[in-house]
């Protein structure tokens, strides 16, 4: 009875989400303002039905109900409890619920904070996401109903969630990286909303940063989360591998970067707005591109779900609906969106511009890397894929460019600055940041790589320009402190995530430096050396969990003669689905990681594994923690609360006035 | 020509250089990147170029693997239920690897016709196919033999 409510309220939401999808938005288009305020409450009435459907399929899975298909294929009656309640989002069906759920969610958080934005404004925000959701669901419904029962017989027990994903990182991978998503859908309807206005200005652009901010800041931790999850439990020792499925939100993110970036120009200077409007059309168009890519089965992965060609020619229908009907919109309005002001060639418009084209150029290289494939089979019916060499043979080059521009961008001034005055405040930080990028790496090793040399040299340029910049805007204060107070939040934002850019970059680089790994065989009371560090294999012996048996090993690791710990890496047999599985134990710390995988037993009780060394890999993800607090940081800008009152206090007077043009600060 | 115009010009065309070359870059280092597919039977048909790197797809012949007992080097068959190439892979195999599952590995054929693999992967469980594999029995007409259902597959996130 629970399952059917379930997608009863599917289809009540989906009702809703027709209403949604045009009542408000013809009322925006006609001024008929009774129409646009149906737009909060029925966001409300979708969240509730989402969220119960979505409640009740997790309560379907805590109570074992093997009845229902996609429980019976993605649970058992052995599953730990926390599994349960997560395996929701453990196959395709449930984890698109997740996904219009989350679609829901950042509606609600729309209608909700959005008291102050005109109107019309808003009805329009929420009925582009109205009409999203009417695909989604028409989705779900037509091909994909997490409901759907087993009958006449259902089942006793089933099938188990793949053991691969019986993991923590499953527990906030998957969430985190929908969340961030479909948060570039809310940036999209933003865009849409002022396409379909005619009006995109200064206060715009300050009302849609915010969001744009949330949306980046959540998905670069889901992205983050995704790669550390992928490092300790796929067990190949490295954090990224350019797999189909990684590279789309990768894709997302980097032109969520430029428009981010793209957006500050916008509000402080009234310009790039139809490039702005294009960016949150592609960003939105990659979070598509992603579910397509998952859902559709077309590409190899680690993560491809179930192929099933319908699913993915109705994902593809409303990618092209969707993103087509954007791109429309799009030619027939950008040329009301002109912006007023001129700029210099070197300026920080002309930097920002580089910096976005520097990100769009990288991520249509990703795109081009990823389909390729894909492309490439339909024309020729030949087989073939793109290895990681190409992604790093374009990516790091532009990524060490892209660090270049980072410097100057915050200390070069708007509409135009001197090359005599950045060469004043530049000099001594690029004389610095080339010093220490020899030194460092010589001092440490005792050997000189031009790898090692030109990271350093790029994470300290990074560090000492925005030191530098700090410096400036403190200068002329007082004293510090009151310096510091009179800084922007959004400033901080920038800084803090300039700084996880700096720390990443060293991360991602010296690990692939520096790692060094080797495959053993190793009898107890053996020893190896690798990297500084002596393990020693003491031997293996029989475990038991609630629904796997296996085999734990245990290693002494040893610095000279001090014994620093013991590692304990497992295989796995999971019972219920009879795949084994790979533990790897990792003694995590801040310069290095010590990571082993058992192999398998050969003879005489001695096991194969392979371990590995890895310098800095936790400053990769350290970086991406920063960038997402550097987003949420410069998102709390009290301007654009501020904003949002004058709005208000403007509402009241006349419904729609013009804005003043954003004030010019940093 | 006003100045601004030219200058608004010289910036297109900087851009569009700046592209293109970017473009030519990109394409080239695809080109250097692509890795070929082949099924057995066009290995066994000599259709692969000597000394190529390419990715091989099939199931490993049942009673096919041989581990040294003292070293992590293993040779096993791969089929596609019509032709058969050993292949030879030294370090630890996936976790899903084992006999009657579809297998890719990535490497080069040495003069003896063994297949040398620098890479195996079998990520998929055992009642699901990579698309590589499934078209190897397809392009055989064997993907019905073997242990492979037709439904009931577990999706892997």
């Amino acid at each position: 009875m629970l399952p059917e409510l379930g997608h009863f309220a599917l289809i009540l939401a989906l009702c809703l989400c027709v209403l949604l999808g045009t009542f408000p938005l013809y009322g925006a288009a006609t001024g008929n303002v009774r129409y646009m305020g149906l737009a909060r409450p029925l966001v409300a009435g979708v969240f509730v039905f989402i969220g119960l459907a979505y409640v009740l399929l997790t309560y379907s899975f805590a109570i074992d109900d093997f009845s229902v298909t996609y429980i019976q294929q993605h649970s058992n009656t052995l599953l730990p409890f926390r599994y349960k309640l997560t395996a929701v989002w453990g196959g395709h069906e449930g984890s698109f619920l997740l996904w219009t759920f989350m679609l829901a969610g950042w509606m609600l958080a729309v209608a909700v904070f959005s008291r102050s934005m005109p109107i019309e404004f808003v009805a329009r925000v929420l009925g582009v996401l109205g009409l999203l959701s009417v695909g989604y669901l028409l989705f779900m419904l037509a091909t994909s109903n997490p409901f759907d029962r087993i009958v006449p017989l259902p089942p006793t027990d089933g099938a188990d969630l793949n053991s691969a994903l019986q993991d923590f990182g499953f527990i906030v991978h998957p969430p985190t990286l929908y969340m961030g998503y479909v948060g570039f859908s809310v940036v999209f309807a933003f865009a849409m909303a002022a396409l379909l206005s005619g009006r995109l200005d200064a206060a715009w652009a300050r009302w849609c940063r915010p969001w744009a901010n949330v949306a980046w800041s959540i998905l670069t931790i889901g992205i983050a989360l995704g790669s550390w999850w992928a490092y300790y439990e796929l067990g190949w020792g490295g954090w990224w591998a350019w797999d189909p499925v990684e590279n789309p939100p990768l894709i997302t993110w980097l032109f969520g970067t430029a428009l981010i970036h793209s957006l500050a120009v916008t509000e402080k200077r009234g310009i790039f707005k139809s490039w702005t409007v294009m960016l949150a059309i592609l960003a939105f168009a990659g979070s598509l591109l992603g579910t397509f890519i998952t859902r559709s089965g077309l590409l190899t992965s680690v993560h491809a779900f179930a192929t099933d060609p319908e699913r993915g020619v109705f994902i593809l229908a409303i990618l092209t609906l969707s993103v087509g009907g954007a791109l429309l919109l799009f030619a027939v309005r950008a040329p009301l969106l002109r912006g007023r002001f001129g700029f210099g060639i070197l300026s920080r418009e002309m930097l920002l511009l580089v910096n976005n084209l520097i990100l769009v150029v990288s991520a249509a290289s990703v795109f081009l890397g990823t389909l390729f494939p894909m492309v490439y089979q339909a024309l020729t019916d030949d087989l073939i894929s793109i290895g990681p060499p190409y992604f790093n043979a374009i990516f790091v080059p532009l990524m060490a460019l892209l660090v270049l521009v980072l410097g100057v961008g915050p200390i070069s001034r708007w509409k135009k600055t001197s090359g005599r005055y950045l060469t004043t405040q530049l000099l001594w930080v690029g004389a610095l940041s080339l010093a220490l990028g020899i030194a460092l790496p010589l001092a440490v090793t005792l050997e000189f790589g031009l790898g090692p040399t030109l990271t350093v040299a790029l994470a300290s340029w990074i560090v000492l320009s925005s030191i530098k910049d700090a410096k400036n805007k403190l200068g002329n204060k007082k004293t510090l402190m009151a310096g510091l107070r009179a800084l922007p939040l959004s400033y901080y934002g920038m800084q803090l995530a300039h700084l996880g850019v700096a720390t990443m970059v060293v991360g991602a680089a010296l690990t692939s430096v520096y790692s060094t790994e080797k495959s053993v065989l190793l009898g107890p009371g053996e020893r190896m050396d690798l990297g500084g560090y002596e393990f020693e294999f003491i031997g293996a012996k029989p475990i038991t969990g609630p629904n796997f048996r296996g085999m734990e090993a245990t290693l002494e690791v040893y610095r000279g003669d001090e014994l620093l710990r013991e590692l304990h890496p497992e295989r796995r047999l999971y019972l219920a689905s009879g795949t084994p599985s790979t533990e790897m134990a990792i003694d995590a710390g801040f310069w290095r990681d010590l990571f082993v995988t058992l192999g398998e037993e050969k003879g005489a009780s001695a096991w194969s594994m392979t371990i590995y060394v890895k310098p800095f890999v936790r400053w990769v993800w350290l970086g991406a923690i920063f960038m997402c607090l550097g987003g949420i940081v410069a998102a709390g800008d009290k301007r654009y609360r501020r904003a949002l009152d004058k709005q208000a206090a403007q509402k009241q007077t006349a419904s729609i006035a013009p804005l003043e043009p954003a004030e010019g600060v940093s | 020509m006003k100045p601004h115009r030219r200058k608004k010009l010289g910036s297109i065309l900087f851009i569009a250089l700046g592209l293109s070359v970017a473009a030519g870059l990109t394409l080239y280092a695809l080109k250097q990147n692509i890795n070929m597919f082949f099924t057995p039977s066009q290995v066994a048909g000599g259709e692969v170029p000597k000394g190529q790197h390419f990715r091989i797809g099939g199931m490993v012949k049942d009673g096919s693997i041989a581990r040294e007992d003292d070293s992590l080097s293993v040779n096993f068959v791969t089929t596609d239920f019509i032709s058969e190439v050993p292949i030879h892979y030294v370090g630890i195999l996936p976790d899903l690897f084992r006999e009657g599952q579809g297998i890719v590995a990535e490497g080069v054929v040495d003069t003896a016709g063994v297949f040398q693999a620098s890479k195996v992967l079998a990520k998929h469980d055992e009642n699901y196919m990579s698309p590589e594999v499934k078209a190897a029995l397809d392009a055989a007409g064997t993907s019905t033999e073997g242990s492979l259902p037709s439904e009931g597959y577990k999706p892997q996130y």
